[in-house]
Parts: C-alpha cells; structure tokens; sequence
C-alpha cells in the first residue's frame, strides 16, 4: 500500500497544475482510485477502459511471447536448415529466447516509450486526463512489423500515427481509423524497403545482404514470406502445420494461428472483440477464396497468368498464410473504429475478409492487403452503420403505420 | 507601405495568413497535392499563378461594365485560357523540362477555383488597381502554401532542395544518410501533401484563436 499512498499524495500535491494529469495517470494504471462516483450513477458495470485494454495485452501476451521465440528461431535456422527439420525440438530453446529478447524487446519499448510520451504530452498540452487508448496500440504495434525494422523509423511512424491517427480527431474514442494499422501504413508507404521484400523478416538478413555486397564470401540469408513467395511464383518451402504452428518468416507476432486464435477464444469469452466481426471477416476471406478457385477450375485464368499462383491456393489456406487472422481478431475487432450494430459488423467483417484476399491476389506488390482492407473498411464503418439504423427506423415505421391502419 | 494606403495593403496582406485561399477557403487543393512533391514546380506554379491571377482580375475588371452578365463565366473562361496558353508558351519556349513536368497543371490553373473565385468575388466588382492587388495578394497566398507544402515534401522524401543533396547522398552513404537516415517514400506520395497543407492549418489556427469556427 505504500506506493499508492505516495502516488495519492503526489497527485494531490499537483492537483489543479498542468502536470496534473500525467500524476494522475500513473496513480490510476498502477491502483484502483478511490474517488468514487458521486451522485446518482444509472449504469453500473465491472469493466472499465483500462480493464477492456488489459483483456486485449492479455489475449497478445502468447503471440508476442511466441514471437520472441520464432524471432530467434527464424535467425538461427536461417543460418542452419537442418533446424527446420524437427522445429518442434528446435524452438522453445534459450538461444532462440535469448535472441528474440534482444531484437523484439527495443520494438515494445520504443513504441511503448513513444506513443505514451505523445499521449502524456498531448494530455498536458489540452489538460485533460491521460487515456488508455494506447496501452492496446503499443502491444500491437511491434507484433505487426518486420523485427528488423529501424528504431527510428518506428518512432516517427509511432509519432505521426498517434497524432495524426487519433490526436487530431480528439483522442482515443474519436479516431476513425486503427491508430495501430496507420503506423503500419505509414512505415509501408514510407520506407517500403523496411516493410517488404525477402530481406526484413528474418533478423541478420539485411546485414548479411549488406556484408555479402561488400565482398564478404558468405552464404546470403532470406526468409521470403509464405504469400512473397506465392506472388513471386517460387515454391512454398512450408508445409501446413508449420504455418498453423507458426514456425514461419513474417510480421513478430502474426505467424502462430494456433496462438491468434488462443487469443480469439481469450476476447470472445470475454465479450470484448465481437465474434461477429471475426467470424464474418473469416467467412468473407473465404468466399473470395472460393470464387478465386472457382475462377481457376473454370479454366479462366491460364498457369500463365501472374495470379495464378495465388488463385490457385485452396481457399481454406489464406486463412493460415499472411496475416488475415491475426488482422480479423486484433484489429477488425477494435470497437472504436468497427461498426457499431450487430447488422453492420456482419457487413463489415464480411467486407474487411473479402477485400484482404482481392488486395492479396491483385496486387503482388502488396501481397498483405489485410491492413489496407481493415483500414477502407474503417472508413466506410459509419456509413454502413447510418444505412443499418435507417433501414431499421424505416421498418419499424412500416410496422406502426401497419398497425394504426 | 507608403506606396499603398492602409486599405489596399489589407488586399494583398490578408490572403497571405489571415484569410489565406489553401488554409482558410480550402480552394485550389488539386494543384497543391499534384505538383508539390518538389520546390521548383511548387515557385514556378506559384509565379505562374500570380501572373495569371494578377493579369485576369485586371483585364476582369477593365471589362466589368460591358460583360453581359448572362455569359459572364465564359468571358471569364476566355481570358484566364488566353493567359494560361500565354503561361505554357513561355514555360515551353524557356524551360521546356519543367514545363514537361508540370505537364498538364499548368492547363489546368484554368479550372483552379481561386482563379474564377476572384474573378466573381472581387474584379466584377471593383477598379483595376484593387483588382490587381487582390489578384496579386490571393495568388501569392497560394504561392506560399505551395512552396512551404513544397519544401517539406522534397527535403522528408528526396533528402534535396531544388535538386541539391542536402541532407548527403543516398546511394554513397553520405551525411545524414550514413547514420542509417532513409527518405520518407510518402512525402512523395500526394496524400501527404493534404496532411501537410492540414498541419499547417493546425498550426496557423492554434496560433490564430480567431480563425477556429464556433460550432
């Protein structure tokens, strides 16, 4: 208890001052308060803002754990395939542990350290309290970048995707799009080196590469994605259970199925991500699979074609390549940027899986169009909600006058 | 300004900041995301601009009395095409490169609101002189967006300024760049440019309390 007293009279000592929220926050992520309510309250829930945020960091603590792993382990076995011969055996090593602290830890940090300072700055600079809105922002973040991403450069993109993603539209609650998915885009159309290519998503690779140009007689390491190499045409070098497992190239935290959908159950057990978004973003991704393999067994689209390769996935695999579930239980769910009525999330989940798998198969020099679905369907999330509550009103008028007539 | 009295020097100075055509009427957005991605097409669209815009309103304004207020806008057409034509001829005759790369932006001032915005706000309305100051005041304001927009967008997503490497050398590993610093691939993308242009309006309204709106 005596921290939380001190933190009370520290923030007793500013109340009414322009540091006052940045006390009060720190108090409040620490400790329940306990200033209660005054006057009548009408609504009484256990859950609070802080308590929704800490399910989702929660339900990302295996896949983040996982990607500490799987970043020593796509290191190490880039460095000798015979790991990959018995991965089980070969992943949950202190090796792996150790290397996958040292070069996912600085990403949780920097994004963390940053998005909170623009929170804090921003909550002094306005005077009000300091929201939570980041705390789910920061753990997402390094789980959706390449591990080899420059500090820096996630920093700026932390800065303008918290100030320009959410700061300007008021703060968290009033953002139209994902601040998490911004940073995302802002890093992909910024320094598209960093974001794609076969280099970034095993750590060492870009160094190596960099060695070998300068003369170095060593063996170059890649680690191309599962969807890079379906839209480069080359041959898939993973079999299934590794990519449910996850013991594949990509994004930190993105690669284990196995774990995502831990983290679904964790969500929809709690209410917190709507089952309805991830069920239909799932449902849309494969339909669009499905007309795609119909398209290829009704023999329009020749092996020729640049989009055969990806036609040609059974539908059922794009939900274990790419990142099309980690998107659906993670960020389509966000409740802030998602539709809001029951009606509108089954169109825009539906939306959000269909546009993924349209971006991914078109457009080889984005084969991960899940962010960018995810992101329009933000947009439109309004809308779809204003025709949902029209229609409805419309139909209810149509019951009254049934009923006066 | 003992040139101008206090009311003509308010024509030319109010559309620099105060009642800026970009930040405070949000006209004349196309060209400013198109061509901004450098410094030099953002002064050269700037001048040209401030050519057309300044000769238009004055011819407007010389003519005010006998245009039919029917086929006013064709008139106007007319004037602002025979001084744009004017513009590419001269760009093509001297500067053949840059006017290949404003390409079709110079042709289209024509369809730049601010153009025809003045013409019906202010020259059909008003003597030459003012005329001309208000055309030279709202084209500069313009000017000025265009070349702050303008120099952003080159030094964060070229690393230059006029073509110069500033910020060192990207392919040799020069200056900034051998400390790990890359350009930034959006700032030349045209999206930027609209976060840009809001940015500055952020600032310039934080600054100014009196331009935010009630609401």
């Amino acid at each position: 208890m005596g921290l939380k007293l001190k933190l009370h009279t520290l923030k007793e000592k500013y109340k009414g001052t322009k540091m006052a929220p940045a006390f009060n926050a720190l108090h409040t992520f620490l400790y329940l308060p306990n200033e209660t309510t005054h006057g009548g309250t009408h609504i009484k829930a256990a859950d609070d803002l802080k308590r929704t945020m800490n399910t989702v960091i929660l339900a990302l603590v295996p896949c983040l754990l996982f990607g500490i792993f799987n970043a020593g382990y796509q290191h190490y076995a880039a460095l000798d395939e015979t790991l990959r011969l018995a991965p089980l055996a070969n992943f949950l090593t202190m090796d792996n542990f150790i290397m996958g602290c040292w070069t996912v830890l600085p990403l949780v940090l920097v994004s963390y350290g940053v998005g909170l300072g623009i929170e804090f700055l921003f909550a002094i600079i306005k005077g009000h309290e300091v929201e939570e809105g980041y705390l789910v922002t920061g753990m997402l973040v390094p789980l959706i970048v390449p591990i080899d991403i420059p500090l820096w450069m996630l920093a700026v993109a932390v800065i303008f995707g918290v100030i320009i993603g959410k700061e300007v539209f008021g703060g968290t609650g009033m953002n139209i799009l994902n601040p998490a998915l911004t940073i995302r885009a802002f890093l992909f159309f910024a320094y598209p080196t960093w974001m794609s290519g076969d280099k970034v998503w095993v750590h060492g690779a870009v160094e190596r590469q960099k060695e070998i140009m300068a003369g170095a007689n060593i063996d170059a390491i890649s680690g191309e994605t599962i969807l890079g190499s379906y839209a480069q045409n080359h041959n898939v070098v993973y079999d299934y259970w590794d990519m449910f497992w996850g013991f594949i190239p990509g994004s930190v935290g993105e690669t284990s199925k196995l774990l995502i959908l831990v983290g679904a159950f964790i969500l929809i057990f709690t209410k917190i991500g709507s089952w309805r978004i991830i069920f239909s973003t799932l449902i849309g991704a494969l339909t669009m699979g499905l007309i795609f393999n119909g398209i290829v067994d009704a023999g329009w689209i020749g092996e020729s074609s640049k989009f055969y390769g990806l036609m040609n996935v059974p539908f059922w695999q794009h939900l274990i390549i790419g990142s099309i579930l980690f998107g659906a239980v993670y960020m389509a769910t966000d409740p802030v940027s998602a539709s809001q009525t029951n009606k509108g999330k089954w169109i825009y989940g539906f939306l959000i899986g269909l546009i993924s798998i349209l971006i991914r198969v078109f457009n080889p020099a984005y084969p991960e169009g899940v962010f960018l679905a995810i992101l329009l369907m933000n947009v439109f999330a309004p809308t779809i909600d204003h025709y949902v509550i029209q229609g409805n009103i419309k139909k209810r008028a149509k019951r009254l006058k049934v009923k006066t007539a | 300004m003992g040139l101008l009295s206090k009311k003509d020097s308010k024509l030319i100075l109010d559309p620099l900041a105060d009642n800026n055509p970009i930040t405070i009427q949000v006209l004349g957005i196309c060209s400013a995301l198109a061509i901004t991605a450098q410094l030099k097409p953002s002064i050269v669209m700037a001048v040209s601009v401030i050519f057309v815009l300044g000769a238009g309103n004055v011819v407007i304004s010389l003519m005010r009395n006998i245009i039919p207020s029917k086929i006013r806008i064709i008139v106007q057409l007319i004037v602002v095409a025979a001084l744009v034509i004017i513009v590419d001829q001269v760009l093509k005759a001297f500067a053949y490169e840059l006017s290949k790369e404003l390409s079709v932006f110079i042709g289209l001032i024509i369809t730049n609101c601010i153009i025809m915005g003045r013409f019906e706000a202010f020259a059909l309305a008003n003597g030459p002189w003012r005329s001309f100051l208000d055309g030279i005041g709202n084209a500069a304001g313009y000017g000025l967006i265009l070349i702050i927009v303008g120099f952003f967008r080159e030094l964060l997503g070229s690393g230059t300024l006029f073509g110069f490497k500033v910020l060192g050398d990207p392919v040799t590993k020069t200056g900034l760049y051998a400390m790990g610093y890359e350009n930034n691939g959006f700032m030349v993308l045209p999206p930027m440019a609209l976060i840009v242009v809001g940015l500055i309006i952020w600032v310039q309204r934080s600054r100014n309390k009196a331009l935010i709106e009630e609401n």
